[in-house]
């Protein structure tokens, strides 16, 4: 019943989208009728969205397996709150859930932009409804979540086990927001590109809805990360799998995006650059999608797969490039008349740090595609991995870090370097700690001393402006505040991280010069979908402190799959962290202790950044 | 002669361009020097010269082939026509079991013996690396 409702309001949802394009394109020549009928229109293809969803949601509640996607992704014993959230775990789910955002942030847009021109808004309107018809027509036509099936089953095939997780149950809505809000920047750019509407005005009203999708985007990303930080045993938080990078496109070109908007409030100038960036935002968002979906990255992420799917989605994402194309080209016209200022000011360290970030931005893009066009054309199976990013990418952070130093403490048009004095003195302290840090611990390795000072460098002019300025600018301070720490806490992470990986057997020890692992014993418990292996570990270190650990081996019912979870003990310092694992029909247990220093500080790092997002929305007095 | 804002101009675009093609090589550069190439057992034992920098080989766990001690596991690898035996120290994936696909990265010492760094995870039961699925395709 649920899913008949659900597949209806789809079907209801598309015929308004239809009506709603209808009526703003009549609505081109008669303006009267605009507001209330379109927003109510566009209020009902929302509610009937949701309808839909809820719909699913509904039915997986239910377990009802009479619906195909619930009988592939869910399971009778699985919690409840796993039933929620397995909705979205999966492909035909996560795409209603596109959908739903889409018609959501279309409905918003019109409520919060009363004030705009009418002609600007039934563009966007009509920019965005061609999105959603064709997000519409995916979902009916290849991967609709309402198939039935006959006979109803008696059980599903329940969830992957590693998606039963609170950060990711959570991830892919909040990661959504973030992807497909910058379908409304897309939207609302083209149409003010070919109204010829784009000002500073414009500029502070599209602020807002960078910032709101570059928080959630943000905030996805972290939810991701720590996931597959605590889940996948892998010890990191960052592993340059496609999968990551096709998130992590995005968030480059909102970020470069945001900054040029400040310019473009300020002084009417990039106009040009603004509209490309917001096109590739959403193109670089449709692009993730569509690897994600399509199959063809090879990804330890990559789950189950169709390829009509991709191809759908690569033929819809062509047309709207060059429907874009099409409109920068024809109808952007450039009348920049000021174009001119100093070497030395707030502009050019934003444009030289926005170039930086492309460079970043293409060095992904480049190794996250190579290996599917190398295949393509030769099909000779390649991967590229961290080496690869790492190279390419840390020499060109020191620079940046440096201008991120520097770069807010300028003027607009034109500047002196104020305090100049700090500058130095604190360039100088930076390359004296990492100096001493290095020396101390790990060699004399050239590139982390400099790599070390300039993340310090950035460390300490953050925090000098987050000390003497204060509130004023508050948002900026405190996000710029967060990416130093971010670096730093990075950085130090990965020159003190160690490792050690064996196998023992229960009852067994292992000893280096530093330590002492004691395997002491496991016990199993039983809980509702899955029966639980804990090893008690006990570890002993040069001061003779025993810290006991106790990681855990899930044997899920259906599908039958074992996780490792990690324990994990967090302190400010230090993350202690040990996974094990059993290998089939064998006495050995894999094991995994890691001392992972300030780990901690790279997730309240990255939510001090979306802190600082989030106040700049809130704040007016940030606005000037 | 030209105005000195025709030649500014002129240096502008040149560097411009300078900097954009000394991009793209450092890329391309380090992407021919980092890139790691995928090879079946077959593929392996068919090399003309044993490849020295790091690879992937991929296949199926041969039943009964696991065996570990406290420093190792060894398991075989094979296409159901080649074989090739693998040594690996390092975290195992939960996944890893006889019988079924697997993906390890690492450097050839012979060609039937295979020094491994890492075994790939996988997040899915169902899922097969698509390597190996056109490497069992392929026979």
């Amino acid at each position: 019943m649920a899913s008949l409702i659900g597949f209806y309001s789809l079907i209801f949802g598309l015929c308004l989208s239809l009506i709603i394009v209808f009526f703003s394109i009549k609505n081109f020549r008669n303006s009267s009728i605009f507001d209330k009928k379109i927003i109510s229109l566009t209020f009902f293809q929302f509610f009937f969205v949701s309808l839909s969803f809820f719909g699913l949601i509904f039915s997986f509640i239910n377990s009802d397996f009479s619906n195909e996607t619930v009988f592939n992704h869910s399971h009778t014993t699985k919690p409840l709150f796993y039933k929620i959230s397995g909705t979205w775990g999966n492909h035909e789910g996560s795409l209603l859930l596109w959908l739903l955002v889409l018609t959501l942030f279309i409905f918003l847009f019109l409520l919060k932009t009363k004030k705009q021109t009418k002609q600007y808004r039934n563009l966007t309107l009509l920019i965005q409804q061609i999105i959603i018809i064709g997000f519409f027509i995916f979902l009916i036509k290849t991967s609709s979540p309402f198939n039935y099936i006959f006979p109803v089953p008696m059980e599903g095939l329940g969830l992957n086990p590693i998606l039963q997780d609170p950060a990711l149950a959570i991830h892919p809505p909040i990661l959504y927001l973030g992807y497909v809000g910058s379908s409304i920047i897309f939207s609302s750019t083209l149409a003010a590109t070919s109204l010829n509407y784009i000002s500073k005005e414009w500029a502070k009203h599209i602020k807002k809805w960078v910032l709101v999708s570059w928080i959630f985007l943000t905030l996805g990303i972290l939810l991701g990360s720590i996931w597959a930080y605590y889940e996948l045993g892998w010890g990191g938080f960052w592993f340059w799998d496609p999968v990551e990078n096709v998130s992590l496109m995005p968030w480059l070109a909102l970020t470069t995006l945001f900054h040029c908007i400040l310019i473009l409030e300020k002084r009417l100038i990039l106009t040009s650059w603004v509209i490309i960036l917001s096109i590739s935002t959403f193109t670089l968002s449709m692009c993730g999608t569509f690897l994600v979906r399509s199959g063809i990255l090879n990804s330890v992420h990559t789950f189950a797969n169709d390829p009509e799917r991709g191809l759908f989605i690569l033929i819809f994402l062509f047309g709207l490039i060059f429907l874009s194309i099409f409109i920068f080209l024809f109808f952007h016209k450039s009348d920049e008349k000021n174009y001119n200022f100093f070497w030395l000011s707030k502009e050019t360290s934003i444009l030289i740090n926005n170039w930086f970030m492309m460079y970043f931005l293409t060095v992904i893009l480049i190794g996250t595609l190579y290996p599917i066009f190398l295949e393509v054309i030769s099909s000779e199976k390649i991967s590229v991995g961290p080496p690869f990013y790492n190279k390419l990418i840390i020499p060109f952070l020191i620079p940046f870090l440096f201008v991120m130093a520097i770069g807010p403490k300028l003027k607009w048009i034109n500047s002196d370097l104020e305090n100049k004095f700090f500058l130095v003195l604190f360039l100088i302290i930076s390359i004296l700690i990492s100096y001493f840090i290095i020396k101390n611990f790990n060699g004399d390795f050239l590139i982390n001393t400099i790599l070390l000072s300039s993340a310090f460098y950035l460390f300490f002019s953050t925090s000098k402006d987050f000390l003497v300025r204060g509130f004023k600018n508050l948002s900026q301070n405190l996000a710029h505040f967060g990416f130093s720490l971010l670096i730093l806490s990075i950085l130090l992470n990965n020159i003190f991280s160690t490792e050690i990986i064996t196998n023992l057997k229960i009852g067994e020890t292992f000893q280096s010069e530093k330590i002492k692992i004691n395997f002491e014993s496991i016990k199993s418990k039983n809980i509702k979908n899955y029966d639980v292996i804990i090893g008690k570990f006990n570890i002993k270190n040069l001061n003779n402190n025993i810290e006991v650990l106790k990681p855990e081996l899930r044997i899920y019912n259906q599908p039958n799959i074992v996780t490792s979870e990690a324990d994990i003990k967090t302190n400010l310092f230090t993350d202690k962290f040990m996974t094990m694992n059993l290998v089939q029909n064998q006495d050995y247990f894999n094991i995994r202790y890691q001392n992972k220093p300030f780990m901690i500080w790279i997730w309240l790092s990255v939510l001090l950044i979306s802190f600082g997002g989030i106040i700049s929305l809130f704040n007016k007095r940030n606005e000037n | 002669m030209y105005g000195n804002k025709v030649k500014l101009r002129f240096f502008f675009i040149f560097l411009v361009f300078l900097i954009l093609s000394l991009t793209a090589f450092l890329i391309l550069k380090s992407l021919e020097e980092n890139v790691v190439y995928f090879q079946s057992p077959t593929d392996v034992k068919s090399l003309a010269e044993i490849e020295k920098n790091k690879i992937r080989i991929g296949g199926m766990v041969k039943n009964n082939s696991i065996f570990i001690e406290e420093k190792e596991l060894k398991f075989i690898v094979t296409d159901f026509e080649n074989e090739i035996n693998v040594i690996y120290t390092g975290v195992i994936p939960n996944l890893f079991s006889e019988g079924k696909g697997v993906v390890a990265e690492g450097f050839l010492k012979d060609r039937s013996l295979f020094l491994a760094t890492k075994i790939l995870a996988k997040h899915d039961e169902n899922y097969m690396p698509p390597e190996v699925k056109a490497a069992l395709k392929e026979k």
